[in-house]
């Protein structure tokens, strides 16, 4: 009960940053408002091969990989906010109090899931005058794999600025990291263009299966056996990735 | 209140291991303010750090308002204020937000942690921008709305890092006088400075740390009586070398600081030892700038324990 109400202490104090100065998640949906529409436009002979012939398709294949694309970028950085935040000294404020350590890390986190929905629901809802169809039901699901991505990435970020707690070091690592992942995850374009040896190496990029899994989705294929296995891969990761950082957290903010 | 047995901390830096704080013993007693005077660099502030459970010692061991250091950091946390020498508020939330979510960050209610920061705004005089953003506060006011954070859940103790270092001194005053409030509501106060006039003017008892050791604690008062005689400072303008010579080895000078365009001698007493003084430097023909009797302060304890003078710092 105690971790639930300190989470929801740091998640609400969070909160109110985050909308007192908008400003980044404002920033966060300008980049995938141009890819949609001043590069999906140009895909459309490109993408009839992978089975797009009008414009609807063109949006159903390249908007979730928007949307996954936000995911990652919009949460991987993060890790920035919080050696401000050590640098003000309200990291040190908060740990002389009983606080739960586990609830620093965790009320962050789902400020940054909240942050990212909203903005993936602004594209999505952007996107249907394109002709973007998709079932309320595939979209939640698809919205819990966005949420999954944004809450790993979200406590790596936080987990590798604990480490660093430079924004010089943390920049280059992060864009050294970031930009492999995008390219291997057939975000921009699908991986069934790619040759066979680039296919091969997408295949462990767990990004890739959850772009795979989230056009199965606006597809209309919620059976896709892509859908079941990213849900799977994302969510061991996830864990994994939030025990690393919780641990670190409890161990260097103890 | 406070008690500490040993104390020790190193750190591993580029070129191998700085012990910072090498067997500190202190004894701070109930409702009184404790003073932490050293140069930069001497350990103070790691000090403090341990006994407020933000890193952990080496070795030793203390006990904080009744609760183990060691064995249970988290009684420690809630019976302990904190006040971190860099500030630590958000920018773009005010003081009434802060004090508000610190007070539940102890667990405090919703209702209750509203009445603690009225009480708060109020006993801190924060009334005029309390619901102003704290990126638009002053440094004077920063500095109160941290101790104001600190003390939001009734501490027995608050540890304050060089709480009035960068202030102007109509600020300074300003926190000496919520400080001794604290000590008047029956806290404990545990501070560190390397003002020596804030050590004397505030603290009702002062250690002085040099080098991660204790090398002098009491009151100032009994402090500065340990350096017996008095003190006569010499302004001589360039002539401080050669005086120094002369006056060194003379029957009526303890000891003999040289000191920025001038000389500090300490002597047994200053009635008798002016005029021996200056017939020395008259007889050499050297000119004097100006001459000043008075009695030990606290840097003239340092000095006499290490040999330099706090002020060089």
């Amino acid at each position: 009960m105690k971790l639930l109400r300190d989470i929801w202490l740091i998640f609400q104090r969070q909160m109110t940053l985050v909308l007192r100065n908008p400003v980044w998640v404002i920033v966060g949906i300008i980049q995938p408002l141009y890819y949609l529409l001043l590069f999906a436009p140009l895909l459309k002979k490109a993408l009839t091969q992978a089975g797009a012939h009008t414009d609807a398709d063109v949006y159903r294949l390249f908007v979730p990989g928007i949307l996954v694309m936000l995911a990652i970028f919009g949460t991987f950085f993060v890790g920035f906010a919080l050696i401000a935040e050590l640098r003000a000294g309200v990291i040190e404020r908060s740990r002389v109090t009983p606080v739960s350590r586990l609830a620093l890390l965790l009320g962050r986190s789902l400020r940054d899931v909240v942050s990212l929905l909203v903005q993936c629901l602004i594209i999505t809802l952007l996107s249907i005058p394109f002709g973007l169809k998709a079932r309320l039901g595939d979209m939640l699901l698809a919205y819990l794999l966005l949420g999954l991505i944004a809450l790993m990435l979200s406590a790596l970020s936080y987990g590798i600025a604990l480490k660093l707690r430079s924004e010089d070091a943390l920049a280059p690592l992060l864009n050294t990291v970031g930009q492999p992942i995008l390219l291997l995850s057939g975000i921009l374009l699908p991986l069934a263009l790619a040759p066979g040896w680039l296919q091969g190496i997408a295949r462990w990029n767990p990004f890739s299966w959850a772009v795979d899994a989230a056009r199965a989705l606006f597809d209309g294929h919620p059976g896709d056996a892509s859908v079941w296995k990213a849900l799977i891969i994302l969510g061991i990761l996830t864990i994994a990735s939030v025990t690393w950082t919780a641990r670190s957290f409890a161990r260097s903010i103890r | 209140m406070i008690e500490t047995r040993g104390l020790r901390k190193s750190f591993r830096a580029r070129k191998g291991t700085v012990e910072a704080v090498r067997g500190v013993d202190l004894t701070v007693q109930a409702g009184e303010i404790f003073g932490f005077l050293g140069p930069n660099g001497a350990g103070k502030t790691t000090t403090l750090r341990m006994l407020a459970t933000l890193i952990v010692p080496d070795g030793g061991d203390a006990t904080i308002a009744g609760a183990d250091l060691r064995r249970s950091p988290g009684e420690v946390r809630r019976r302990i204020g904190y006040v971190a020498q860099g500030g630590s508020t958000w920018d773009t939330v005010t003081a009434r937000e802060e004090l508000v979510l610190q007070a539940r960050l102890y667990g405090i209610g919703k209702a209750q942690a509203r009445q603690r920061a009225v009480k708060a705004i109020e006993g801190f005089q924060l009334g005029e921008f309390a619901d102003r953003k704290c990126q638009t506060y002053s440094g004077g006011q920063r500095r109160r709305v941290d101790i104001a954070l600190g003390i939001i859940h009734s501490p027995q103790v608050v540890f304050l890092d060089e709480p009035t270092t960068g202030l102007d001194p109509q600020s300074r005053a300003h926190l000496w006088d919520e400080v001794r409030r604290l000590r008047a509501e029956g806290m404990t106060v545990f501070l560190t400075t390397h003002y020596l006039e804030e050590a004397d003017a505030l603290c009702d008892r002062v250690a002085i740390i040099d080098y991660g050791q204790l090398v002098a604690e009491g009151t100032p008062d009994a402090l500065k009586r340990e350096v017996a005689g008095d003190v006569v400072t010499v302004g001589l303008n360039g002539a401080a070398p050669r005086a120094a010579q002369l006056l060194d080895g003379q029957p009526y000078v303890r000891q003999l600081e040289p000191i920025d365009q001038g000389l500090r001698l300490y002597v047994d007493a200053g009635a008798t030892a002016i005029p021996h003084i200056l017939r020395t430097l008259d007889g050499a023909g050297l000119s004097l700038g100006s001459i000043e009797l008075h009695r030990p302060s606290l840097d003239d304890v340092f000095l006499t324990k290490t040999g330099r003078s706090l002020r060089e710092e």
